[in-house]
């Protein structure tokens, strides 16, 4: 009798251990409108405590994640949604900053490509002078060569 | 001198983007209700829990739904603006009373004056969530088919009763 009482209380413990990790999983998607920049899952403003506890109520009525985020938005906007949904008007939210980092790579190559040039090549005087160092070189070899 | 000109630019863009960005509110999220049924209620009355109250009561009319509360400091701000609007007469305003006690919810009415036609009694703030009410006090102008035409967050003042509620409210009687 004991171990059969014993053992629901565990089993519900486990399936609410279950409950609350995926309220939260849940709720870590949600922005609390109150303190925007928390999600319902880290605030503690009352909204965020009552939203939370709608999720829990939502998920033990067997709705789907998305049907309670579909719930959410119905009623509190895009916004509600920590990671923005992709809509044409998020476009540049989402792809902005990519843009930013091939239009700076752009930029750039363009900006290498400009300074290969400035190497010109050597003049034909400079060619002389640089043969004559060479061969002088050829024909006294240096002292590290002498010591092997 | 030309190759600062680049980078001034950029900067002078940057400085744009920020003042725009310093001017928006972000507060003002726009809400999804404008165009749509107003959610669908039953609660009882505020003054009488024997009454009870729900947005169809209305049809036919163009209303206003005011979510206050007596906890509510920015609601003291908006209630001398209401009380005004009430006396204009042209407007119902039904008050949502938000998360509150019903004894506060009345005395408060008592001691300053009640706007409202008459104020629906949301304890437990459900009804403010089918709202989408996050910032107390929130107003919505509803028309006669039940349809929310405008959601005003924050206190209402009253340049935006005459510049904006007012016209809307006019406009939507014609209809």
């Amino acid at each position: 009798m004991l171990a059969t009482q014993a053992q629901t209380v565990t089993s519900t413990a486990a399936t609410d251990n279950a409950l609350e990790k995926h309220v939260l999983a849940v709720s870590e998607q949600l922005r609390c409108l109150v303190c925007q920049n928390q999600t319902i899952a880290d605030s503690h403003a009352d909204l965020a405590v009552d939203l939370r506890n709608q999720v829990r109520e939502k998920i033990q009525q067997g709705m789907s994640d998305q049907d309670i985020f579909d719930f959410m938005v119905a009623r509190y906007g895009d916004f509600v949604m920590y990671r923005p949904p992709l809509h044409t008007t998020t476009w540049l939210l989402w792809f902005g900053p990519f843009l930013l980092l091939f239009g700076g790579l752009f930029f750039l190559v363009r900006k290498l490509r400009q300074r290969q040039p400035e190497q010109q090549e050597l003049s034909e005087s400079e060619q002389q002078r640089s043969a004559q160092l060479l061969n002088s070189d050829a024909e006294h070899p240096s002292q590290e060569k002498e010591t092997t | 001198m030309k190759r600062f000109l680049i980078p001034f630019g950029v900067f002078v863009a940057l400085v744009l983007f920020l003042g725009i960005g310093l001017k928006l509110n972000p507060r003002e999220i726009p809400s999804p209700f404008i165009g749509k049924p107003a959610p669908a209620f039953n609660l009882t009355q505020l003054n009488d829990e024997a009454k009870s109250i729900a947005p169809t009561d209305m049809l036919g009319q163009v209303w206003l739904l005011n979510v206050w509360a007596s906890w509510c400091v920015s609601c003291r701000q908006e209630h001398p603006v209401l009380m005004d609007l009430a006396r204009l007469n042209v407007v119902p305003i039904v008050g949502l009373n938000y998360k509150d006690g019903r004894a506060e919810g009345v005395t408060q009415l008592q001691q300053f004056g009640n706007p409202y036609l008459m104020s629906a009694f949301d304890f437990n703030g459900r009804v403010g969530i089918e709202y989408g009410v996050y910032g107390v006090p929130e107003t919505f102008v509803i028309d006669k088919r039940g349809v929310i035409r405008m959601k005003y967050i924050g206190p209402l003042t009253p340049e935006i009763i005459s510049g904006k509620l007012l016209p809307l409210i006019k406009e939507l009687n014609r209809a």
